[in-house]
């Protein structure tokens, strides 16, 4: 027998599925032309910054790539297409430092990885300034975040590359959205 | 330039022909008997209820001949269109005598097409033209890079999926010169419809010729403008997603541009090719195939005119 009580909680739990369907909407919204929303670009290189750890300036375009499953899908592309596997491997590293672990030699906000994929570090990592446009570094950046599970909740759920994150479909509801989840795959 | 499966130019395209007109012609003949009994069956009903005759009738050896009848016309017809249609697959999978063998990789949303017959450094690489000799057997591997695509140059075959990690064959004899136009025909995303073969089906003599001009690398630029245009393409990322053969530009994410010029559409048939249309493609082609996988890249107007005088000498 359903009690009133029980009958609340399941019109709740589907009232919830539903939203949750429809935010699943925005989840994925491509947006198709020459590049995404335009602004003057704000970047900041490292996090050493003389006189001592202060904010970083945001960039007003970050949030779009960085939120959208399509983006981040272009951004995995793009990561085979210029050879960044070839020294990255798929994420776990090589020649070049692993991009799913949490350690990061020149900062892990959207602004920073796009700071240094555009412009290159020192010990060999190469600029991407000419070789690519505006809106594919950020979406590479905004992939290089997926792999270290920064932006889990946009993550592709079937991939061949390795992230520190378990796939979407695998993860629990609870972890979403989370910076760090708990349960690690490798 | 000819898009039927009705006006074949190929044997397997006039196999497909016959067999398409075989099912017709017995289909048309089982619709028309279906529908006389069935206007015959009114007629009676009427008849019946005119003579106002209430018990049933228990039987009728004339309906139950016409029954066994059509039972018998239902059989043979099933054997005779599973037979032909048995033929006509074996017929299609029977490869030719000395075949030439391509490659057609699709992608989103675009053909490689490559032409891996005799000794390797006689192959030649190009993208969504295939010309064929005319008489000639070709053999034709189909794969795919991403998603599941579809090859179909209704004129000279039917079609044949393209399946990411699978490789599927097909053989197409050209009986009849022409130009034809293929289409992907699985729905594979944004930029589906745009996704056209340029087919020319041309006596051996010709085919022979275009090859021999396709192998040749690009030739050097002569004029400065030209040779700037070179520079810019190999240092902007246009060098990150094609090749050009006799340059350091390697890659194979998009198409081979080493010919390109020589071609007559642009990006997949979806524009005709001329100087102007190169560089509109090249100022904008997200305005020209919205969601095309290749982006517009900024340069200034001298690197733009620049590289579109490049590549138009690339014939
Ligand atoms: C030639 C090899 C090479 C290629 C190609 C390459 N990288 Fe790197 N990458 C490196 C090296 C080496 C470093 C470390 C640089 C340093 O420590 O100064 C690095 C560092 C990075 C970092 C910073 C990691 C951190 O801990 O802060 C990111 C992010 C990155 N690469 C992303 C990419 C992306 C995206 C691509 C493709 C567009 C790419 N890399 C292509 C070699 C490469
Ligand atoms: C990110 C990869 C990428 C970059 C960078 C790129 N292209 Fe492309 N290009 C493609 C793809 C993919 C296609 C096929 C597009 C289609 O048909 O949908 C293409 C098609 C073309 C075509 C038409 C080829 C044909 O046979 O129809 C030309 C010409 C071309 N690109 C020139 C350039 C030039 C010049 C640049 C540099 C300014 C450039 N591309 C930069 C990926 C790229
Ligand atoms: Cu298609």
């Amino acid at each position: 027998m359903s009690s009133p009580c029980r009958v609340r909680a399941e019109r709740l739990l589907a009232l919830l599925l539903a939203a949750a369907v429809l935010a699943g909407c925005e989840r994925e919204k491509r947006h198709i032309g020459p590049s995404g929303p335009e602004a003057a670009p704000v970047i900041q290189t490292t996090p050493f910054v003389p006189g001592g750890a202060q904010p970083l300036p945001k960039d007003p375009r970050a949030e779009f790539y960085e939120n959208n499953a399509f983006e981040v899908a272009q951004g995995a592309r793009l990561f085979r297409w210029y050879n960044c596997s070839g020294c990255h491997s798929n994420g776990g590293g090589g020649m070049g430092p692993a991009l799913i672990d949490d350690q990061w030699i020149y900062g892990s906000e959207i602004e920073q990885i796009y700071g240094t994929i555009q412009q290159g570090r020192p010990n060999g990592m190469p600029s991407f300034r000419d070789k690519a446009t505006e809106e594919q570094i950020w979406q590479l950046a905004a992939y290089v975040r997926s792999l270290a599970g920064k932006n889990s909740q946009v993550a592709s759920s079937r991939s061949d590359a390795m992230a520190g994150i378990p796939p979407r479909n695998q993860a629990s509801p609870a972890d979403a959205g989370k910076e760090t989840p708990p349960k690690r795959l490798r | 330039m000819s898009q039927s499966a009705l006006h074949p130019a190929a044997d397997q395209a006039t196999r497909l022909l016959g067999l398409w007109d075989l099912m017709l012609w017995v289909c048309a003949g089982m619709y028309v008997l279906v529908i006389a009994f069935l206007a015959w069956a009114i007629w009676r009903r009427r008849r019946a209820a005119y003579l106002i005759e209430p018990e049933v009738m228990v039987s009728d050896p004339g309906l139950e001949r016409a029954l066994g009848g059509w039972a018998v016309l239902i059989v043979v017809g099933l054997i005779v269109l599973t037979t032909a249609s048995f033929l006509t697959d074996r017929a299609l999978a029977t490869p030719g005598e000395r075949p030439l063998k391509i490659k057609v990789t699709g992608q989103q949303w675009w053909w490689r097409v490559e032409y891996q017959d005799g000794p390797v450094e006689r192959w030649v690489e190009t993208a969504n033209e295939i010309r064929l000799p005319l008489g000639r057997p070709a053999e034709i591997e189909l794969a795919s890079d991403d998603v599941i695509h579809s090859f179909w140059i209704p004129n000279l075959a039917g079609k044949t999926d393209l399946i990411p990690g699978r490789t599927n064959r097909m053989a197409i004899t050209p009986r009849r010169a022409g130009r034809f136009r293929g289409q992907c025909a699985e729905f594979c995303g944004f930029q589906h419809a745009h996704m056209a073969l340029d087919v020319t089906v041309e006596p051996e003599a010709a085919f022979e010729a275009w090859r021999a001009r396709q192998l040749a690398p690009a030739a050097a630029p002569a004029d400065p403008q030209r040779a700037y245009g070179q520079q810019v393409f190999q240092a902007k990322a246009c060098a990150m997603c094609h090749a050009i053969a006799g340059t350091q530009a390697g890659s194979r994410n998009g198409p081979d541009l080493t010919h390109v010029a020589s071609r007559r559409t642009l990006a997949a048939g979806a524009l005709p090719y001329s100087k102007g249309a190169l560089a509109g493609w090249i100022a904008n082609p997200q305005a020209l195939k919205p969601g095309t996988n290749m982006p517009a890249v900024r340069l200034s107007a001298d690197e733009q005119a620049a590289l579109v005088a490049y590549l138009d000498g690339l014939k």
